[in-house]
């Protein structure tokens, strides 16, 4: 097997306000190989932008926040590097695209031109050769007309068409990793199909890995090649797109594919959805044991409330789940959707 | 079924002006010609795109804006034109929820303040212990224990903020909601239990509700009836089972294929849409969806297409009905 883009390892993010520190990011290991998509999924607050920031090294420096642990792209440690090094690795080997593309576009500026300058960084061209290489990726994330678009302001396109020029932008270096977080969730369905389509297309020309955040199980199923789930700041379930999907383990997992509406029973009347009792915790003050258990269905008095589960294989398919009953069949839940 | 209230001919229409003398320049045409029967108890889904009009079709219907042209009738009475006096009896009948409850709730205000300032207004005859009983009744009734009364919005979860903006449309005992994006900001884990609470009132209560989304897998589960929505008109009005596995318009086909479902290996066909959004202000002649539609001809430009009867209770404004469009959903056959 080829070794992968990207490393990650023990991944850990403290934030420090007001003299109290709070860790929101508890460890994380996961790798990425070229042409591979992970998927990272979990709800509002589950730590998944602060886990990309942490990787793009975007977020405060110390001590407002400390991060630990490993993140190597390439064989380079990211974590060590100085911020003058991180900036040359930005662009050409890890690039980031957010969810709403006017806080990656300067309102001001005409879209060519930002496209031009974050090449004109990292590369000695002409001034032809870039404005040829604008055009190019213009018309490869599939912006009709690129030559004339390229003088447009981004209040002059829709969502859609500056989401697309934000991709452009971030595939202008050719880098060996994307990160996308929540790319499509500001966009309408239409839109969000396309813009899926031409990252998958992107990806199987240029063998780019992708880590692909979404809280949308639907755009997982899209998009990725492996998911991880994420619930308070830990992963705790991951694997195979099948597996992840089809036969989830860990009662976060079950509960929140259980929450979906589905397709198929649309208009049935088919009763009520699957729920989650209670909220997510707020990072300073995590219960005790499993992260999960005042919410969990299949929770065990002195067993869950106490012991921190490990993320841990329960088969060879490299399917990994938090939970302390994993090895156990559990009783389908309530939060399940009937059948 | 009787119908509750029913939109003819409406339209809201928006100038733009432009220039130093601010001349109307041209018009947005928000909603543009729709005709609409909502029935007594049923929950109406209203889908369709950012800009498509949905938001602006629910404020007119509940009379929040008069409209450019046509009528709204309630129990067959036409509300438009009505001085602010003779609306008032309707304002009760009507209610609305929005998608961020937080910036329509007070954040100096208790739960309790808020639930029970419709009642001063509506129901002036009540004693302060009667509103506080009926505020504290209704918070139970969303899934909400009474002691949260005196609580202030910001110690509420998202969820538990949307439940309590439900709260407060139910306080005047309203016959109709129109619920605008009622959960498009919550977490799935929240979604759920806010589309519960929707469908165990609407049974209890017995309500009848516009009930506004672009999740089309939400509007699958909670609508009786879809209305799809394409530039300020109705592109098809359909029974929600027969809007999935027999869709007769296009554009609900093209809107259908492009949804993500979280199923694996379910590669379903997937119909893209031509070319770019059209400019509101200057929408497509003939059909308005021309310009996008895969199986578009020339005579889809000549006339605006009528909604036709396509099925039992089943509309498309569509004049080509020789397509067999892509189900979202292709129903089990029985053995
Ligand atoms: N700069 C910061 N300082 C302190 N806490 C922060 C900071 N940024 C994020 N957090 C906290 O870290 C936790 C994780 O936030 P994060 O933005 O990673 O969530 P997320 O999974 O991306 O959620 P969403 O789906 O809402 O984007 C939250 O509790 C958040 O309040
Ligand atoms: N008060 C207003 N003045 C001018 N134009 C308006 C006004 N309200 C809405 N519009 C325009 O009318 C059209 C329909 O907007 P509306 O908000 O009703 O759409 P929507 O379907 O609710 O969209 P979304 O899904 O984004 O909420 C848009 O082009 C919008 O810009
Ligand atoms: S460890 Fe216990 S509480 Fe946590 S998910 Fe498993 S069964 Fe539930
Ligand atoms: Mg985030
Ligand atoms: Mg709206």
């Amino acid at each position: 097997m080829t070794d992968p883009v990207l490393s990650v390892r023990d991944l850990r993010v403290r934030f420090r306000s007001g003299g109290r520190e709070t860790q929101v990011v508890h460890g994380v290991d996961f790798d990425i190989r070229g042409g591979e998509t992970l998927a990272l999924v979990g709800e509002s607050g589950s730590g998944k932008s602060v886990t990309s920031f942490a990787l793009m090294r975007l977020l405060p420096e110390a001590p407002r926040c400390r991060i630990s642990g490993s993140v190597r792209i390439g064989g380079v440690e990211l974590l060590e590097l100085s911020e003058r090094r991180m900036a040359a690795i930005r662009g050409p080997r890890i690039a980031m695209i957010f969810q709403e593309p006017l806080t990656s576009l300067n309102p001001v500026h005409r879209v060519g031109d930002q496209i031009a300058e974050a090449i004109r960084f990292h590369r000695r061209m002409s001034r032809s050769a870039i404005r040829a290489r604008v055009i190019e990726l213009l018309s490869m994330v599939g912006i009709p007309d690129p030559a004339r678009r390229m003088h447009a302001y981004p209040g002059e396109m829709s969502g859609g068409m500056r989401q697309r020029v934000v991709i452009a932008m971030a595939l202008a270096l050719e880098p060996d990793l994307l990160i996308a977080d929540e790319p499509t969730t500001a966009l309408d369905v239409t839109v969000q199909a396309q813009i899926l389509e031409l990252l998958k297309d992107i990806q199987r020309r240029t063998n780019m890995a992708m880590l692909f955040i979404t809280h949308d199980f639907g755009v997982v199923a899209e998009i990725a090649d492996r998911v991880m789930v994420m619930y308070a700041g830990r992963i705790v379930e991951g694997g195979e797109l099948a597996e992840v999907l089809s036969s989830p383990r860990m009662p976060y997992t079950r509960g929140l594919l259980g929450s979906v509406p589905r397709f198929e029973d649309a208009g049935l009347r088919s009763g009520p959805l699957g729920t989650i009792e209670g909220f997510v915790p707020s990072p300073d003050a995590l219960p005790q044991g499993c992260a999960f258990h005042p919410r969990c269905p299949h929770a065990r008095p002195g067993l869950c409330d106490v012991d921190l589960p490990d993320l841990t294989a329960v088969d060879g398919t490299g399917h990994r789940v938090r939970c302390l009953r994993a090895s156990e069949p559990l009783a389908t839940e309530n939060t399940e959707v009937p059948a | 079924m009787t119908t509750l209230i029913e939109a003819s001919g409406l339209k809201q229409h928006y100038p733009v002006r432009q220039g130093l003398l601010g001349r109307q320049t041209a018009s947005v045409r928000a909603v543009d010609g729709i005709d609409l029967r909502i029935r007594r108890g049923e929950v109406l889904g209203l889908v369709g795109e950012s800009g498509s009009g949905k938001s602006t079709f629910g404020r007119t219907l509940m009379m929040m804006e008069q409209p450019t042209s046509g009528a709204v009738l309630y129990e067959g009475a036409d509300l438009v034109g009505r001085s602010h006096k003779a609306l008032h009896p309707y304002r009760r009948k009507m209610q609305m929820v929005f998608q961020d409850p937080f910036s329509s709730l007070n954040p100096r205000m208790t739960v309790e303040d808020s639930l029970t300032m419709p009642l001063r207004f509506h129901q002036p005859e009540l004693t302060a212990a009667q509103r506080r009983d009926q505020a504290a009744e209704t918070l139970e009734r969303v899934g909400l224990p009474r002691s949260m009364i005196s609580r202030y919005p910001h110690e509420f979860s998202g969820g538990q903020r949307q439940r309590i903006g439900i709260a407060r449309a139910l306080m005047v005992k309203p016959e109709f909601i129109v619920a605008d994006e009622p959960v498009s900001a919550l977490d799935v884990s929240v979604q759920a239990q806010v589309l519960n609470l929707f469908s165990s009132i609407r049974e209890t209560l017995g309500l009848t509700i516009l009930f506004v989304t672009h999740d089309l897998a939400v509007v699958g589960h909670i609508a009786d009836r879809v209305a799809v929505m394409y530039l300020g008109r109705i592109m098809e009005i359909a029974p929600t089972r027969a809007l999935f596995t027999a869709p007769a318009h296009p554009y609900t086909e093209t809107l259908l294929s492009a949804a993500p479902q979280p199923a694996v290996g379910a590669k379903r066909q997937r119909i893209a849409m031509k070319g770019e959004p059209p400019s509101p202000l200057a929408p497509p002649s003939g059909c308005v969806f021309r310009t996008r539609c895969a199986h578009a001809s020339p005579e889809c430009a000549a006339a605006r297409p009528p909604l036709r009867q396509r099925g039992p209770d089943h509309f498309s404004a569509c004049i080509r009905d020789d397509l067999s469009l892509v189900p979202a959903v292709v129903e089990k056959q029985s053995l």
